[in-house]
């Protein structure tokens, strides 16, 4: 029997057709709406999703960038790259970490203190991150990890570069060092920020630090395609990265090596500077310290004995110490008197070892006095009696424009050192708004000789000498070599030209005026910072007679060759009060606490037929200058003047190449 | 000839052999061999468990197909019933003694398989609607006790197997059973009124899902609202769509695959990675073939001369195409991620086994479709 009539069946059949076609009909328009958001997907947004499936998949590390070279002027590396071997772990490809840190611990025989050390830096980075287990591994340890390395899967030997200071403490101060980029390095220099790396060395102090953006370097970046778990699946390629800048400088490491030598167990400084180019030959800084030391993280004792030292080694004594001048700013107290038409060259006073005025007494150094005295036996002796009463006649505020135009009392370095300071040249006006009260006239006759309120660092008396040994002309200190900078030839011609300009103009303030104005750069570099040459020539003549006449205070440390030939002022600074009765006593210089002793300072120039070269000499608590420093100008003479025809052939070579 | 001879049901092997429908054979053979390519393709190139197993699950239950296709129409008709209840038997013993896992209990241990009995109420809800409207009048069709009986019989399942739970499952189970339903003649507008009650009751729906579901269907609406947890798979998946472009990335290389990025890759999101590796070509090739099955099958109902060979067809090549559609707008984003296979693609023996069984009562049809069923 057929179900249902035949009527019945036939309606039943009707009704599921019509309503399947309809059916079908939706089938296709829905078909037709997947077909739409695959469209849509796949050739509209193709490119976006490309994108992000690329960012899905693709994971760049930044390779450490390799750091720029320094070289000194003759082309030594001072500061470079050293082929380290080191052992990274990715955790990643590690099955069992724990096993695997065990086994390393054991192989590379690790003490407790470092495998903690490496446990901690594990969980403080991501499980993608290069974890560093050693960045300094021996030869042997480096040989035994790689006979084991079959069964250490995700351990990696890897051959790196680490800072070298192949010349240990000799450029501490003027490099300054490199270690681990901390947060504020990081939030301080966009560079640094871009190319960091865990474990990116950058430079902290010195040059290091303030050509951080040239010596960086670029990173090389490796691109690996990554799984969802951030496991590396394969490189993808690698782009190699750039070496940083390689910087030369102008110093001569011989040079500094003797500024080393002779300051040995002192604490003090040394600078010696190119009285025409400018050019710093040497600047070191006692006591010293290895920079490389730094490199891995110092030692807890290393950092102790740095720290803990009294002469504190981490002073860059040349830029930042701040000490009275003592008599060194003498030629300059002569010269300011002189050219303000204050004195005469036959001015003299009687000197009776001491000199009361408004109601105080006012010491010269020597007891028993120096007698009558003109300004030329004045310098020569260095007689405080004079001095006093010559700057009681020039007033402080004259004085300060000669010593801040003759480069006390502002940085040498506009912008090289951060750490550099300005010191302080007093003047009533400075006085009136730091401390609130009147200069007093007293005042005046101390800063006469170099005490007080002045404070100079050791390169800018190093700054003051050569630019009264250059005929008083403006130099630009430098200690970076840009081929850009002018010649030695060009410079004199220049100084030259200023000077005929000078001698022509009617009048010194309106020469000046004349030469800002004419806006050519050339006219403004080099300006004579004098009014008359004669008075640049006197006080040098006075310094020559300093170091080179008997009765000169430097007279036993001159030099009689007249290809060494030097002149050169002593200073000897007091740290503090010398009361009436320390006086009497005069004690030896060993008899007095350390912290007590005189500075000992001593600023020369050379040769001094056709002078060239300036150095300043800085002995913290060396007692008197004469004694201290200025034996060791003499040794340091000989060296500088030989060095001059080696200085002149490489200018002469690189000249060459350049053409 | 031979169609007089099949209607009095005497013919002979061959000619029954002959008068399969080979296009339909075809079209599942090829979209087997793509499944198997697609599952070597998610294990990276090799032949590992899900590859081997997917493929021995293919060829047998394919084997198996062909093999009932030969079984009198009549007799799927007589077993409709039975089938339904075993199958409903097997969901209540599943929710009281099924084997859990990653927390939903949804599976039997039959000793020799582990078998999803949701998976076969897709065919048995459909089997069963087919026999009960081959028996009912056309005008008997929307009175009161031929409306309730049905929705009992739709619905206990549905129960279960959203206590399980498995809200996909259960939605397709739903979807299937109600266009099954539509197409036997029920009024439209009961239709209207119930997805009106449905709306109505939708808040309180959704107070009774479980967080995830919930949270699923919050993802839907904004995927980005929290990409590495809820909206991973879909985002995930529409970037593998979405970077396949024109003509994809090519066989073995869809990187959101085989780098996992891509969840689910075996099973839910087989088409994903299909659509990753061939692109918008292939896609719309897949999707073609899937097109052609449903109209095969369509067609074989269209020239069933049984009501039940009829509707089951219809109903079958309907519950396909909601398969398909359900898993492809899923994987696309057009809807909220629910678990839906898509038939033969994915990997899993019992979703194989239902849409084999579904084929071979299809396939009878064909043989037997001059059969006249009392």
């Amino acid at each position: 029997m057929i179900s249902g009539g035949s009527d019945t069946s036939y309606r039943k059949q009707s009704v599921v057709n019509r309503r399947m076609f309809i059916l079908s009909a939706a089938k296709l328009f829905v078909f037709g709406g997947i077909v739409a958001k695959l469209f849509s997907l796949q050739i509209n947004q193709n490119k976006k999703y490309l994108t992000l499936s690329d960012k899905n998949r693709l994971r760049e590390w930044k390779l450490p960038p390799i750091r720029g070279d320094f070289q000194d002027f003759f082309g030594n590396t001072i500061a470079g790259n050293l082929k380290v071997y080191q052992l990274h772990i990715i955790p990643e490809q590690v099955e069992n970490f724990n096993n695997l840190i065990i086994r390393v611990k054991d192989i590379l025989e690790l003490d407790q203190n470092t495998f903690n050390k490496i446990i901690k830096k594990k969980n403080s980075q991501k499980p993608w991150e290069t974890l560093i287990v050693s960045e300094n591994l021996s030869w042997d340890q480096f040989v035994k990890i790689n006979f084991y390395l079959h069964e250490l899967s995700g351990v990696k030997p890897v051959l790196s570069v680490a800072r070298s200071y192949p010349y240990n403490e000799n450029y501490t101060h003027l490099l300054g060092y490199v270690a681990q980029a901390s947060p504020n390095d990081l939030l301080n220099n966009e560079k640094i920020k871009k190319r960091h790396v865990p474990g990116l060395r950058v430079g902290k102090t010195g040059l290091e630090r303030s050509l951080e953006n040239d010596l960086i370097g670029m990173n090389g970046v490796q691109r690996y395609e990554v799984n969802a778990y951030g496991k590396r699946i394969n490189q993808i390629d690698h782009i190699e990265g750039q070496k940083g800048k390689s910087i030369r400088l102008t110093v001569d490491t011989k040079i500094q090596q003797v500024c080393n030598e002779l300051l040995k167990d002192r604490a003090g400084s040394i600078s010696v500077m190119d009285i025409f180019t400018g050019d710093i030959l040497a600047m070191h800084s006692t006591p010293s310290f290895d920079p490389n030391l730094f490199l891995y993280g110092i030692s807890y004792e290393n950092w102790e004995n740095i720290v803990n030292n009294p002469k504190k080694p981490l002073i860059n004594r040349s830029i930042t110490g701040l000490y009275p001048p003592g008599s060194t700013i003498k030629p300059i107290v002569a010269l300011s008197a002189l050219e303000h038409n204050v004195i005469s060259p036959n001015f003299k006073v009687n000197c009776s070892g001491k000199i009361e005025m408004y109601g105080q007494t006012y010491n010269c150094w020597k007891k028993k006095g120096h007698g009558v005295v003109n300004l030329r036996d004045a310098l020569k002796v260095s007689c405080d009696t004079f001095f006093y009463e010559m700057s009681r006649r020039l007033g402080v505020d004259r004085l300060n424009e000669t010593a801040k135009k003759f480069g006390l009392g502002n940085k040498v370095f506009s912008n090289i050192f951060n750490e550099e300071r300005t010191g302080l040249v007093p003047s009533t006006e400075w006085k009136k708004n730091a401390l609130g009260r009147g200069w007093v006239l007293g005042e005046t006759l101390i800063t006469g000789i170099g005490q007080g309120y002045i404070q100079t660092t050791p390169l800018q008396l190093c700054l003051m000498t050569a630019q009264l040994a250059n005929g008083g002309f403006k130099i630009n200190p430098k200690i970076v070599v840009n081929k850009k900078d002018p010649t030695f030839e060009e410079i004199k011609s220049t100084m030259n030209k200023n000077l005929e300009k000078k001698i022509l103009g009617p009048d010194f303030d309106d020469a000046m005026l004349d030469l800002e104005i004419s806006n050519s750069k050339e006219s403004i570099t080099h300006k004579p910072l004098f009014r008359n040459q004669e008075n640049i020539k006197f006080v040098l003549e006075a310094m020559f007679a300093s170091t080179n006449e008997v009765r000169g205070t430097s007279y036993s440390s001159r030099i009689e060759d007249k290809k060494y030939q030097f002149a050169g002022k002593t200073g000897t600074s007091q740290v503090k009060r010398i009361t009436e009765a320390q006086r009497e006593l005069d004690l030896d210089i060993s008899q007095i606490p350390y912290k007590d002793r005189d500075h000992a300072l001593y600023v020369a120039f050379g040769p001094y037929r056709k002078p060239r070269y300036a150095m300043s000499i800085f002995i913290e608590h060396g007692g008197s200058g004469g004694s201290t420093a200025a034996p060791m100008a003499k040794k340091l003479f000989k060296v500088v003047i030989d060095r001059h025809d080696e200085r002149e052939k490489i200018k002469e070579d690189n000249k060459n190449l350049k053409i | 000839m031979l169609q007089e001879t099949a209607l009095s049901g005497q013919t002979t092997f061959f000619q029954k052999l002959r008068s399969l429908d080979y296009i339909l054979l075809f079209c599942i053979l090829t979209l087997g061999v793509i499944s198997s390519l697609s599952m070597y393709s998610t294990e990276g190139g090799e032949v590992l468990y899900h590859t081997k197993s997917h493929v021995i699950r293919f060829l047998v239950f394919f084997s198996m197909m062909l093999i009932f296709s030969f079984v009198n129409l009549k007799f799927w008709h007589t077993t409709s019933y039975i089938f339904y209840l075993v199958v409903l038997c097997l969901l209540i013993w599943a929710s009281l003694y099924g084997i859990k896992a990653s927390g939903s209990q949804r599976w039997v241990d039959l000793y020799f398989i582990n078998l999803q009995p949701s998976e076969l109420m897709k065919v048995a809800i459909i089997m069963c609607f087919a026999k009960y409207y081959h028996r009912t009048q056309i005008h008997l069709v929307n009175n009161f006790k031929n409306l309730i009986i049905p929705m009992v019989v739709l619905i206990l399942p549905i129960l279960l197997v959203i206590s399980q739970p498995d809200l996909g499952t259960s939605i397709l189970i739903g979807l299937s059973g109600l266009v099954v339903l539509w197409l036997s003649g029920v009024n439209a507008k009961y239709f209207i009124y119930s997805s009106l009650i449905l709306l109505i009751s939708l808040p309180f729906v959704i107070s009774f899902l479980k967080p995830y579901q919930k949270l699923r269907i919050l993802t839907f609406f904004n995927p980005d609202r929290d990409p590495l947890g809820a909206g991973y798979q879909i985002i995930q998946s529409k970037i593998a769509v979405g970077s396949g472009g024109l003509s994809g990335k090519g066989f073995l290389k869809g990187t959101q695959s085989y780098l996992d990025f891509l969840p689910e890759k075996h099973t839910d999101f087989i088409f994903t990675l299909f659509s990753e590796e061939q692109g918008f070509i292939g896609s719309v090739l897949l999707l073609l073939l899937y097109a052609i099955i449903i109209y095969r099958t369509a067609k074989i109902g269209a020239s069933a001369r049984s009501f039940f060979g009829k509707l089951f067809c219809y109903g079958y090549a309907s519950s396909i195409f909601i398969f398909v559609t359900v898993n492809m707008s899923m994987v696309l984003g057009l809807l909220p991620i629910v678990g839906s296979p898509l038939p033969i693609m994915s990997y899993g023996g019992s979703s194989m086994l239902a849409t084999m069984i579904g084929f071979s009562i299809v396939m009878s049809a064909k043989i037997y479709q001059k059969q006249i069923i009392a």
